[in-house]
């Protein structure tokens, strides 16, 4: 029976590790929500994007994925706060559909691009040194989703000391919690935006270097990822950093039991249903936005 | 509306009327998709256009209807025009029921359009795994000989579904016309420019939001039948993907949410867009897949980014169609 104890606290791990790789992108979608209240519908192409250049800095330059975190999170950082500054600054008061529309139109040009530079078929990293397990008593861990969490974790740790600690983090809350009011005490409120925008992408460009250890890319990937990041937001709390993490790990997981217990393929079934019942029960999430 | 709009229209509409007697079969193709886009749009238009009701999940009901209308016609051989109505009461209640939920416990703005991706993503995954309709192996429906017409059973050359669905364009334009100017209209856009203020005054938002939901789904899901008929194949990763509802709501967005004629606007110009990517990629010898819809993103993108109010407020300004 593939049901035994050993088996499922396996497949829980598992879940568990992914779901931080995926807590990670969706943190990226929290932090552009909630701060400068964009709705990233381009949030899976972007993560698509990050999983290309990981996946191009190692065929060509042979960069392990691992270390292509901090060249990769840095150019996504100056993407998304250029996009900030130069494209979706005036779209930050229009209403949601035409903001939608703009960052489907970057969906579009993003996947596009990729489909040209690219071509169709899926791309991959297999490092060589990951493929043996580190075996704890009766656990296998995957080498490669056990680095990738750690490195989430480190992230995610990382920004919550940022918005915790620093004064450009506390300014940036300000402004989540009170636009006029961060604006009245003199605060650079387009700025701090773009910094969050910022953040955000380069969550998603950190996550798409671990993803791409875990699974391959073809050019259409972007929206599965926009679909996922939204129902994890939604699970854990549009806006909410803690509850992105949460909300990962729970999606992670429930896609690891479902593919064990009813069919892989069926396996984001179980997240959509758990985010109907979580919007409907429970609208701003598990872990709610206090603002 | 002025008697130069009256013309415009009356002149549309005869070219559109005689399209299949002087236009090659592509172009009447083209035409059809046009319309039937067209047609979707204004089905969406009365809820995010007329209610303020944000749906991105509209290819559910598209869905639910094709799949209600063709496996009714292929396991038991009952009729399109009959399988119709059993398509419409689902839809109808499908939309009725998630929009109840909605509602009741108080989703809105971009929480509600995710419940309806969420709806949509969830069918099509379902449809994936619904083995009596096929699963994810398609449903296919049977061919008849080239050349008969059988309009009650929906089999017959292009030119008939070129008609169809110009009739049902039509319908829908007239239909929203009416609508906008009835007690629903005016209350519709009294919620959508200010709930509590509707609701201040006496208006039951709840009850007209349901109608304007379960209007749009039902007549969605008359396209949902047209589209099985027409392509005579359903695959759930068509019919439900995320895409289809996307396409859906592009030709209303860049038309001008909540007009009458922009959806009908932004409809065509994205067909033409479309097909001119096609060929000037194809004249400038790009043939690399990609190239077109990067052209098409572009376009898009400045279409957002220069009139966001859509095409069709700044034409009618423009050509001074109103006063």
């Amino acid at each position: 029976m593939p049901f035994d104890f050993p088996t499922l606290l396996n497949v829980l791990i598992s879940g568990l590790m992914t779901g931080l790789v995926y807590g990670l992108m969706a943190l990226g979608l929290s932090v552009i929500f909630g701060v400068a209240r964009v709705v990233n519908f381009a949030h899976g192409e972007m993560m698509a994007l990050a999983m290309y250049a990981a996946a191009l800095l190692f065929s060509r330059f042979r960069v392990n994925p691992l270390l292509a975190v901090l060249p990769l999170g840095a150019a996504f950082f100056c993407f998304g706060y250029g996009l900030q500054r130069l494209v979706l600054r005036p779209f930050v008061i229009r209403p949601q559909h035409s903001q939608f529309l703009l960052l489907l139109a970057l969906a579009v040009v993003i996947t596009s691009t990729l489909l040209i530079v690219f071509g169709p078929d899926a791309r991959a990293v297999n490092l060589d040194g990951l493929l043996e397990p580190v075996v704890i008593g009766e656990l296998l861990l995957d080498q490669a989703k056990l680095y990738a969490a750690v490195v989430a974790c480190a992230v995610a740790a990382a920004l919550f000391a940022f918005f915790r600690l620093t004064y450009t983090g506390t300014a940036i809350r300000a402004c989540a919690d009170n636009w006029l009011g961060a604006q009245i005490v003199g605060l650079d409120v387009d700025r701090l935006y773009a910094i969050a925008f910022g953040i955000g992408a380069s969550c998603v460009g950190v996550a798409g270097c671990m993803m791409i250890l875990l699974v391959d890319v073809t050019p259409g990937s972007g929206p599965a990822y926009t679909l996922l990041a939204f129902v994890i937001v939604i699970v854990g709390g549009l806006g909410s950093m803690s509850g992105a993490l949460v909300g990962g790990v729970l999606i992670g997981i429930s896609e690891a039991f479902g593919g064990l217990f009813i069919a892989p393929s069926a396996k984001s079934m179980i997240s959509f249903a758990l985010m109907v019942i979580v919007l409907i029960f429970r609208p701003r999430g598990l872990i709610a936005d206090k603002s | 509306m002025k008697r130069r709009a009256i013309l415009l229209v009356v002149g549309v509409f005869g070219l559109l009327l005689t399209l299949p007697l002087w236009a090659s079969p592509y172009t009447v193709s083209l035409a059809t998709l046009f319309l039937f886009f067209a047609y979707a749009g204004q089905a969406w238009n009365i809820m995010m256009g007329f209610a303020g009701l944000l749906s991105l999940g509209h290819a559910l009901y598209l869905g639910v209807g094709a799949y209600t209308v063709a496996a009714l016609y292929d396991h038991f051989s009952i009729g399109p025009w009959l399988g119709l109505w059993v398509a419409l009461a689902l839809c109808g209640l499908l939309a009725a029921a998630i929009a109840a939920l909605a509602f009741r416990y108080r989703v809105a703005g971009v929480y509600f359009a995710l419940l309806t991706i969420a709806c949509a993503e969830f069918a099509r995954i379902g449809f994936d795994h619904f083995t009596w309709v096929g699963g994810s192996g398609g449903l296919f429906l049977k061919v008849v000989e080239p050349g008969r017409m059988d309009l009650l059973n929906l089999r017959g050359p292009p030119a008939m579904f070129y008609y169809l669905i110009l009739f049902l364009a039509g319908a829908a334009l007239l239909l929203t016309a009416l609508l906008l100017r009835s007690r629903a209209g005016y209350y519709w856009q009294a919620i959508r420019e200010s709930e509590e203020a509707a609701a201040a005054l006496g208006v039951n938002s709840f009850r007209w939001k349901m109608l304007a939901v379960m209007i749009s789904a039902a007549m969605t899901a008359l396209a949902g039948m047209f589209s099985a008929f027409y392509y005579s194949n359903l695959f759930p990763e068509q019919l439900f993907h995320i895409s289809r509802s996307i396409e859906i709501i592009l030709g209303p967005i860049i038309g001008g949410v909540g007009t009458l004629f922009g959806p009908i606007i932004g409809a065509a110009l994205l067909t033409v867009l479309a097909d001119g990517a096609t060929e000037f990629v194809a004249a400038v010898g790009w043939d690399v897949p990609g190239v077109k819809q990067l052209v098409y993103g572009i376009v898009l993108f400045a279409i957002v980014g220069f009139l966001p109010e859509g095409i069709w407020p700044a034409l009618a300004r423009k050509l001074k169609l109103f006063q």
